[in-house]
């Protein structure tokens, strides 16, 4: 019996467990990093036990800290979230050498999925489906591989990446030339021109089944979860059941999830993750040993709590029928808010940068069928060392087009303010007629220009008047504004990301008016005051709500929403930026600086590389000229904005 | 409290009629104020903008508090002569930091912010504005110094510009001076004479002679930075205090400097506000286009006092003038208002006593003026009427609450003194766009100077010409009427400025807050005499 839980994670996930353990009386036990201190889940928890540094391989990495804090605390069981080592089957073993309950599979069945090829194989000998291909030795005949495999193909260097020596293939004729040619490029690129095939799933979507196996070897699907909305490989819409899975189609998948979990003899919760093509023909990708994030979905339509089903598990408890007997009520739909900058120029793809900041105001209205699991509250601190999710919004209704309507309507709700988030792109997926229709949706498209709407600007200026005159401490009660001699209105810039915007307003006999930037607003101000603005346009009312902070102006709206960081009438003569400093175009660590101080740089060259985020960014010179100063150095972490080096022009 | 009740029908003809009048006159000073506003029009103020200079205006809107309200002063001096309108120099009372105080910026588009002699008096009236009522002084120093040729009406009286200021200094009304651009000669004893100055890199040049000038007296060549630059005054006299990179860079500094005065009113706060019952707007609606024709002030105050509340004094005795007891932004007032122009005996003494108990309970007097003077005529005379003028003027001269007064209509003879006119030292003073201002009528002046010829000529026994009298008395006339023009009043620093009479309640309640700067004290030794 678990008596005392360790939850080896940080979060919305940690939180998550503490949830579900709460409710079953068991004690718990958070880890927390330094920079995670303060985070809502280390209060949730009973105990907490610090992990010193803030880096991942100093702290939620660190096997030997999380099994010194469950011995520390007492705890008995030890649940690993997602991510960090939750896959880790070295750390499963740690824990059960040390006497600690691992929530599960056993190490072998995480090894056995760790590896691509291994489990790959060991599926196909289980009878799970998985993507024929073949790799091309001399003796292969290409026309009947090909044949085998099925058009089009995908032509692939065996020891490469990043798309070079890859060709798709539509046609048998076209094979032999492409096959040659990747050959050629693979042998240059990386030394060896070893090539295989592979079907090449045309507009895939990425389905997966929930299973859950008990220590009495039996293993039940708890259905499909669509995870087709990625984007930079990372899932941010999921949903069940999939809009394209229809019963028949959900049995195939199932008894392949069982098989595939069967196969490994899986104990626990685990999701097998398949590629699907438009006709639905399904192949394994692979398996995934541990809670995914997107299990609420499943959690919805089933009524299940996954968490308490682990616990189950790991106590001995065989499945109960609740789980064997469960059933898809309705649908359920998932999207993953997470604080990032989304941007798209022109017709190109979209750009997603991760962003950091104080949580200033975390609110998402609360509904029928609707879940938030959290990871920040008010004041926390989204810093650049983790997956920068906040949360997850989850709605249930009868229908898929219930579910994603009030999962919109939630967000749009949704009060996030501190930090960019991509909520209005999940906004607009889940308007989008592609989703809608169950269709694959393209991302870009959806993206919404930075363009402040000219009303969200025109309220920040009149609440923050109103709040002017409500701390007057003298002629508070006057107009505001008044003037016996107009000559001026009164001016208000703002910068809206990188766009400026500039309000101009005056108030008198018949009301405000208001231009913004040079534009008069055709609108009536029903009531200003400093956290809610009315304005009637064209006869039509629009409240908006203000969120004045320190620095920024928040504006929220049925419609959306505008973050507007306030431009001082009086710059600091001593913050103006130094021309030609190079500023930090984000949050990440120095990787490293590619010229030295004093040397000639011209226009372009690469002066200093960021990882943010897994990914690299590159910090280039803006102009010919000297390399004058660098401010940093690898391994440092910048702030966004940060000066990191300075490049004067000759005279 | 009781309320007023307004009789006006704004659905009447009526008042329709009066309000399209209102209206009239009012585009007829919208027209002189942007006038005014322009300073010296496009041309120049673009030569100044391309010089990466802010017009005063933009720096006074930089200068106060945001959304804060501002009362201008004396915009249209120097009407109606050869000067233009504003007479080159910007003043009012505004609120920088949560502090009130004058402002006082130099116009550089008008012939370099040059002064002349309605500069000047516009210029005094602002300091004195600030030194009865212990506003602080902030000066947007950027002028070219005395127009020259007006030297005559100039030179000895501009030296009062400096006595003011550093008199201001001693009462510890604090003055500060913020350096845009020229301030040479006798304008360089401004930063000298303040408290506090900033001056701005590379534009502002404070000498007391320029290189032509220290060429000629001593043949030395100097340039302007040397001579009086921002850089060396702050290094080397030390004349400037602070070091301003910019006019945002100055004016962030004045409000700096404002910040740290750990100002405190000595008057009374303000008691809660409540909007009067009727709008204010109505105000156009109630007055007659003639101003013979009399209204009764209840109406107004019905739309200026708080709550529209009213407690009458004497409201059966004297009914001729209104007096009573108010609130105006939450400031206590007491009211005097005439109601049908003339004022008898009975008037004057119910105002001598009212103001004698205002003095009693340290309330603020506001005047509204609209009075044909007292009354003359053998009964009158015989009844005292002399004696009684004198009580009200003796009480209104030794009052020593704070007086505003509005002249709303006409202000003649010696009702003018009685209302607490301009020689009275009302603390603030206003007229509405229609109010006429002068000795008499300038019809019934000019009657008085024909009858009075008539009986000249008789007394010499010379023959009369009745024709060139009537032409002489036209003229007359015409040039009295012209000359009691709220314009031409205005425009010689007889009031404070035309004001909107939607704007009433405004004016006076920024007013009243202003003069709460200074203690607000009646005058104490005699009790109230019954008269």
């Amino acid at each position: 019996m678990i008596r005392k839980i360790l939850v080896a994670n940080r979060g919305e996930i940690a939180a998550r467990v503490f949830r579900t353990a709460h409710d079953l009386g068991i004690a718990t036990v958070a880890v927390f990093s330094d920079a995670d201190a303060d985070l809502p889940y280390v209060a949730l928890a009973d105990e907490a036990v610090r992990l010193p540094g803030a880096a991942p391989a100093d702290t939620y990495l660190r096997a030997d800290l999380l099994i010194a804090a469950a011995r520390a605390t007492g705890a008995d069981t030890v649940h690993p979230g997602y991510g960090f080592l939750s896959e880790n089957a070295e750390f499963a073993a740690d824990c059960a050498a040390a006497g600690l309950t691992f929530v599960g599979p056993t190490p072998d069945a995480i090894a056995s999925m760790g590896s691509k090829t291994r489990a790959k194989a060991l599926m196909e000998a289980a009878g799970v489906p998985v993507l024929p291909g073949v790799t091309v030795e001399p003796d292969v005949d290409l026309a009947t591989a090909a044949a085998r495999i099925g058009f089009p193909v995908l032509v692939k260097a065996a020891f490469g990446g990043g798309g070079r020596g890859m060709r798709i293939v539509s046609a048998p004729e076209k094979l032999a030339e492409a096959v040659d040619s990747a050959r050629r490029e693979a042998a240059s690129a990386f030394g060896d021109g070893t090539v295989f095939l592979e079907r090449y799933v045309v507009d895939p979507r990425h389905v997966e089944v929930q299973i859950l196996g008990d220590t009495h070897g039996n293993v039940v699907a708890l259905f499909e979860r669509d995870c087709s909305i990625q984007r930079r490989y990372q899932k941010i819409v999921e949903e069940c059941p999939s809009p394209v899975v229809d019963d028949a189609l959900r049995a195939e998948l199932s008894a392949a999830a069982v098989a595939a979990g069967k196969a490994i003899g899986y104990i626990g919760a685990g999701t097998v993750e398949f590629v699907m093509d438009d006709v639905g023909s399904f192949w394994f990708l692979e398996v995934n040993t541990r809670l995914q994030v997107e299990h609420p979905v499943t959690e919805l339509v089933t009524g299940l709590d996954l968490v308490e089903q682990q616990l189950r598990i790991a106590e001995g408890a065989p499945l109960p029928d609740a789980v064997t007997e469960a059933r898809i009520e309705g649908h359920a739909i998932e999207v993953r808010l997470y604080a990032e900058t989304v941007t798209r120029e022109g017709d190109g793809p979209a750009v997603y940068l991760p962003a950091t900041g104080t949580v200033q105001r975390f609110a998402i209205p609360a509904g029928p069928g609707l879940r938030v699991d959290a990871g920040v509250a008010d004041g926390s601190v989204v810093g650049p060392h983790y997956d920068p999710m906040l949360a997850k919004v989850i709605a249930h209704g009868a229908t898929r087009a219930d579910a994603a309507r009030r999962l919109a309507r939630a967000l749009r709700g949704a009060r996030i303010h501190g930090v960019t988030t991509n909520r209005d792109l999940l906004v607009a997926i889940l308007d989008d007629a592609d989703f809608l229709a169950g269709r694959s949706v393209r991302l870009a498209p959806l993206v919404r220009s930075a363009a402040v709407d000219p009303l969200r600007a025109a309220a920040a200026a009149l609440a923050e008047s109103a709040t002017h005159r409500g701390s007057a401490s003298v002629l508070s009660t006057l107009p505001t504004g008044w003037r016996n001699v107009a000559a001026h209105p009164q001016r208000v810039a703002y910068t809206a990301g990188e766009q400026p915007v500039e309000v101009a307003y005056r108030f008198g006999r018949r009301g405000v008016a208001v231009e913004v930037d040079g534009t008069p607003l055709a609108v009536t101000a029903v009531s200003v005051t400093p956290e809610c603005v009315v304005l009637e346009s064209a006869g039509v009312r629009r409240a908006f709500d203000v969120h004045q902070t320190e620095h920024v102006v928040f504006v929220d709206d049925a419609a959306g929403s505008a973050a507007l960081t306030r431009v001082p009438r009086f710059p600091d003569p001593d913050a103006v930026g130094h021309a030609g400093s190079l500023l930090a175009p984000m949050p990440g660590s120095v990787v490293r600086v590619a010229a030295q101080v004093g040397a000639a740089v011209v226009a372009g060259q690469a002066l200093v590389v960021l990882e943010a985020m897994k990914m690299e960014h590159t910090v280039a010179a803006p102009v010919d000229g000297v390399l004058s100063a660098v401010h940093v150095t690898p391994g440092d972490q910048v702030e966004s904005g940060q000066p990191l080096a300075v490049v004067e022009v000759p005279e | 409290m009781p309320r007023l009740t307004s009789r006006v029908d704004p659905g009447s003809a009526q008042f329709r009629a009066n309000h399209a009048h209102q209206l009239g006159l009012l585009e007829r000073l919208d027209e002189q104020l942007r006038l005014a506003v322009a300073g010296g029009g496009e041309r120049y103020v673009a030569r100044h903008r391309l010089r990466g200079r802010l017009t005063v205006r933009e720096r006074v809107e930089l200068l106060v508090d945001p959304d804060s309200p501002f009362l201008e002063l004396s915009t249209l001096a120097a009407w109606g002569t050869p000067f233009t309108v504003g007479a080159s120099v910007f003043t009012g009372i505004g609120v920088v930091c949560g502090v009130e105080c004058v402002v006082i910026g130099h116009d550089p588009t008008v012939r370099g912010g040059a002064m002349n002699p309605y500069s000047l008096r516009k210029t005094l009236r602002a300091l004195e504005i600030a030194r009865l009522n212990r506003l602080p002084v902030v000066n947007l120093v950027e002028s070219g110094g005395a127009d020259l040729p007006t030297q005559l009406d100039l030179f000895v009286p501009a030296g009062r510009i400096f006595h003011e200021l550093t008199e201001l200094s001693a009462m510890a009304i604090p003055t500060v001076a913020l350096v845009f651009g020229n301030s040479t000669a006798g304008g360089a004893y401004v930063p000298g004479m303040c408290d506090y100055s900033v001056l701005v890199a590379e534009q502002a040049k404070v000498f007391l002679g320029g290189p032509p000038l220290v060429k000629m007296a001593t043949g030395e060549e100097a340039d302007d930075e040397a001579l009086g630059g921002a850089d060396m005054h702050t290094r080397v006299s030390g004349l400037g205090d602070h070091f301003a990179v910019d006019e945002h860079d100055a004016i962030r500094i004045g409000r700096a400097i404002f910040a740290r005065l750990n100002w405190r009113k000595l008057g009374p706060p303000p008691g809660r506000a409540v909007d009067p019952e009727y709008d204010p707007d109505e105000i156009l609606g109630i007055l007659p286009p003639d101003p013979k024709v009399p209204f009764d002030p209840r109406e107004v105050l019905a739309r200026t006092v708080d709550g529209s509340e009213f407690d009458e004094y004497k409201p059966r005795y004297g009914t001729s003038l209104v007096t009573g007891w108010g609130r105006v932004h939450g400031f206590p007032v007491g009211v005097l208002a005439n109601h049908r122009g003339v004022l008898f005996s009975e008037e004057a003494r119910k105002a001598a006593e009212f103001i004698l108990l205002a003095n009693q309970t340290d309330t603020p007097l506001v005047f509204l003026q609209n009075t044909t003077g007292y009354m003359v005529g053998t009964e009158y005379e015989q009844g005292g009427i002399i004696k009684d003028g004198a009580k009200m003027i003796n009480a209104v001269t030794n009052s020593a609450v704070p007086h505003v007064t509005i002249n709303m209509a006409s202000s003649f003879g010696a009702g003018n003194y009685g209302m607490s006119g301009r020689a009275y030292d009302p603390r603030l003073m206003f007229a509405w766009p229609g109010a006429k201002l002068a000795v008499m009528g300038a019809a019934q002046l000019a009657g008085v100077l024909s009858i009075v010829g008539r009986a000249s000529a008789a007394a010499q026994g010379k023959p009369f010409d009745t024709e060139a009298d009537r032409a002489r008395a036209a003229a007359v006339q015409a040039q009295i009427e012209t000359e009691s023009d709220a314009f031409a009043v205005t425009a010689r620093l007889y009031d404070d400025g035309i004001v909107d009479p939607r704007d009433t309640r405004t004016v006076l309640g920024l007013a009243l807050s202003a003069v709460a700067s200074n203690a607000v004290a009646g005058r104490r030794g005699f009790g109230v005499f019954r008269m």
